[in-house]
């Protein structure tokens, strides 16, 4: 971390960049808010870097952008992905960008520590390794496995490399270790009472914050389709079930394609719903219909719905395990 | 008082359904939030914080007002009708129910809500203090005692064991359904209760907001506060979603529209949040059209506007769900700690 | 006299057709006398691309208990390519409605040209049979719009 705060200072006093992306600490140790610095002091007094600063920076850099001079972004190898997609969609000026392409040990997740039973946190110290945290709590304290901790998107890690950057600092984890479409084929292979039960119930939770659809780099829309006075579809009230599988088929259909699968949208869900598993289903899909492709790796590539070829397969055969 | 073993949690709330609508938390998938009980529902009631505060029972995030009817060419307009069943809250929070007050003050005022009070009326609250209290809770920064909840019935859940006490007539009326299930409490269990009242607030003492400073906030300082530059800092990381507004206890503001049917219209209001680019929407466009401005009318509302129309009263509770919830980690604690930080450095 | 469920269930059809191809088609099965039922309601867009998924689902949020897209056949598009991309996102969006459980067969594509009425009065036949034999569609409707 001393090594980015040092780094930053130097890009900003010899004038590469104006202002810092980063992370600013939190007043809890799980708090940290992704924030602009200005000055070295405000760099030296509040800048962190840990596991909990999961937030992708990518999609503040579409507001970034727009701003005054160079701004430098700490991009983590995942928020990557998102970064080179939002140069494929030209959201993002990559001119305006100094990136530091900063290592991952897998970032950790507020909730699958509570899950573990654990009530009033004081503090969390993570260890060198990251291999264990120490959680001190109001009612003792408890040492958690890191790996148990981790955000759901980091056991399927797309790995160590980042695919844009001026330079990177520090080491990174590649902490994969499950196949990513397993929860998708699982549910494929429920019957269609199942699978509709399944997210019947994860869906009755939403409460239509928005909250992955405004988190998510590929949602880069000046206006939603959803937050349309002209639309039936109300965004904001979950009126009925109709309302919430057409709201998560749409918002996982437009970025369907574009997404890099970061993982935001399950991350910020306050009720969470396993919400990568749309996306995962049409980037399976993809990847089994029209060929492998991922999302962000080659910012020229064409996307798959943006493309085609002659022989494509029919949606007839397609909609249902033949 | 009267008291039970938490091992016949199920028993009692059997007990209440049969007499009662009842909703309680409920856990599913992880999730904890408050749900009518069924047979066999996974009640939870050790969970501290619902995810989604229990507002929901009296102001519901999507209710119909009326219905308009197309049949050939007449329309009929067919209004809502109120709610008149009765039914418990079981196992609301001390913060949760200050939040009720909070939405009381502005459903129950001239000119009066009617769907709101309907629920008022039939709803029975049976809270619960808080057995462990959280690090993002500061309830006692805004007056309340989480260890006794005012409410119809209070409970307090210690010792393998829930105390039950009622205190008001529709509590009384309640607990005498059940005396059935209820069993009587001895001095003993009184004093209990009384430890258990020490403990809670001692572990309040110790919380890491609970000295959180209101200082410089109330109804008279809107052109101070309104005009300060800090605002323009502090809702950078704000994206912009909802989460904030739908899941706190006191936030009221909602939005009014029109449902095609296709044979009619259905006329619902729903929860709305500040935090979206529509809200108070007006023909000519929109008041605030930017999100610092959106950001700066949460805070402005729960800590200036409603108390200076409330008699002091502030419309936030301390429960700490933004604290938890927020996808950027902003929450009003932030922006009261950035407040007083820019006052002392004005000094 | 008994009548079975079944026997009253008429399903409502709504068929995207395009303009150049399909809705020609559904023209010729016309005059030519070529019998399919009424309960398809067509809708003409400008070319099979024009349809995004959200047509479609809305179709089923106001009671439509199947929804069935008909363009020019691949390499026909009047506008060269459309119903290559809507190919594509019909394929994505049916394996979707299929993942998160609404039955197989509510949905389909169908290229139709103009010179194929016959084809377009088998293939609502078919349809409509499929969508009577499945039933009313409940996992994909809006329970405001029931009557």
């Amino acid at each position: 971390m001393q090594e980015m705060i040092n780094r930053a200072k130097e890009l900003l006093s010899d004038g590469t960049v104006n202002r810092v992306l980063g992370w600013r600490r939190g007043d809890m140790s799980y708090n940290p808010e992704p924030s602009y610095f200005e000055t070295a002091e405000d760099l030296d007094a509040n800048f962190v870097y840990n596991g909990f600063c999961g937030a992708n920076l990518s999609k503040y850099m579409i507001e970034g952008s727009k701003l005054e001079g160079k701004t430098l972004v700490f991009l983590k190898p995942c928020d990557s992905y998102s970064f080179n997609q939002l140069i494929a969609e030209h959201r993002v000026d990559r001119d305006k960008a100094y990136i530091i392409g900063v290592g991952c040990m897998g970032k950790l997740s507020f909730e699958k520590i509570k899950e573990q039973g654990v009530k009033g946190i004081t503090n969390i110290t993570i260890d060198d390794a990251n291999e264990n945290i120490t959680v001190e709590t109001l009612y003792g304290e408890k040492t958690l496995a890191y790996k148990d901790c981790m955000l759901e998107r980091c056991h399927v890690c797309k790995g160590k490399e980042h695919q844009i950057f001026d330079e990177t600092i520090g080491e990174s984890r590649d902490t994969k270790d499950a196949d990513r479409f397993a929860e998708v084929e699982k549910i494929e292979a429920m019957s269609p009472e199942e699978k509709f039960a399944f997210f019947q119930n994860e869906l009755s939770r939403c409460i239509r914050c928005n909250a992955c659809r405004n988190v998510c780099p590929a949602c880069s829309c000046r206006k939603c389709v959803f937050d349309s006075t002209k639309f039936d579809s109300a965004q904001k009230a979950n009126v009925d079930s109709f309302e919430e599988r057409m709201f998560h088929i749409i918002r996982a259909f437009h970025v369907a394609g574009r997404c890099t699968d970061c993982g935001e949208c399950s991350r910020v869900c306050p009720q969470g719903i396993p919400l990568h598993l749309f996306n995962r289903k049409f980037i399976k899909d993809i990847d089994e219909f029209y060929g492998e492709f991922q999302a962000g790796v080659d910012p020229e590539a064409k996307s798959p719905l943006t493309s085609f070829t002659f022989n494509d397969v029919e949606p007839g055969v397609t909609g249902g395990r033949r | 008082m009267f008291k039970i073993a938490k091992s016949k949690l199920p028993e009692l709330l059997k007990a209440i359904a049969a007499q009662q609508e009842l909703f309680l938390p409920v856990n599913n998938n992880g999730q904890v939030n408050f749900a009518a009980w069924f047979e066999g529902c996974n009640a939870d009631i050790e969970t501290l914080k619902t995810v989604k505060s229990p507002k929901d029972m009296f102001f519901p995030q999507s209710e119909t007002l009326y219905t308009v009817k197309k049949e050939q060419h007449k329309l009929s307009v067919e209004p809502q009708a109120l709610a008149d069943q009765n039914f418990v809250a079981f196992g609301m929070k001390a913060c949760d129910i200050q939040g009720i007050k909070v939405l009381d003050k502005v459903f129950l005022a001239e000119p009066v809500d009617t769907f709101y009070r309907a629920r008022r009326e039939h709803g029975t609250i049976v809270a619960l203090a808080c057995h462990e209290p959280e690090e993002s809770c500061f309830c006692k920064v805004f007056g309340v005692d989480c260890a006794e909840p005012d409410a119809d019935v209070v409970m307090w859940n210690a010792n393998d064991t829930l105390y039950w006490k009622a205190v008001t007539d529709k509590g009384t009326a309640l607990t005498e359904a059940l005396s059935g299930v209820l069993e009587n409490a001895d001095a003993a269990d009184e004093k209990a209760v009384e430890t258990e009242q020490e403990n809670i607030r001692a572990i309040v003492e110790k919380l890491p907001y609970t000295n959180l400073s209101l200082e410089g906030w109330n109804g008279n300082v809107t052109e101070e506060k309104f005009n300060s530059p800090v605002w323009e800092k502090l809702y950078k990381p704000c994206l912009a979603c909802g989460t904030c507004t739908f899941v706190c206890p006191t936030c009221q503001c909602y939005d009014i529209k029109d449902y095609d049917t296709g044979h009619g219209i259905q006329r619902y209001r729903c929860w709305d949040s500040c935090m979206y680019s529509d809200f108070t929407m007006m023909a000519h466009g929109n008041n605030r059209t930017s999100q610092m401005q959106r950001f700066r009318q949460r805070f402005m509302h729960k800590l200036v506007y409603f108390p200076a129309n409330n008699d002091g009263m502030y419309s936030c509770v301390g429960c700490g769900r933004c604290v938890e919830k927020c996808p950027s980690s902003l929450n009003i604690v932030k922006v009261i700690k950035a407040f007083e930080k820019e006052a002392a450095n004005h000094e | 006299m008994s009548i079975t469920a079944n026997e009253e269930f008429k399903p409502k059809i709504v068929a995207f057709c395009c303009n150049w191809c399909s809705y020609a088609g559904a023209d010729l099965a016309g005059s030519s006398r070529l019998v399919y039922p009424a309960d398809v309601k067509i809708i003409r867009v400008p070319c099979s691309c024009r349809v995004n998924p959200m047509f479609i689902l809305h179709a089923f949020e106001k009671g439509a208990d199947g929804v069935i897209l008909c363009g020019c056949h691949p390499g026909d598009c009047h506008y060269s390519t459309g119903n290559y991309y809507a190919r594509r996102r019909m394929a994505l969006l049916f394996s979707m409605l299929d993942y998160i459980g609404v039955e197989h067969g509510r949905t389909r594509v169908e290229w139709v040209s103009a010179a194929e009425g016959v084809k377009f009065s088998q293939t609502m036949n078919e349809f409509v049979a499929k969508i009577t034999s499945l039933g009313k569609n409940v996992r994909l409707e809006d329970l405001r719009c029931r009557k």
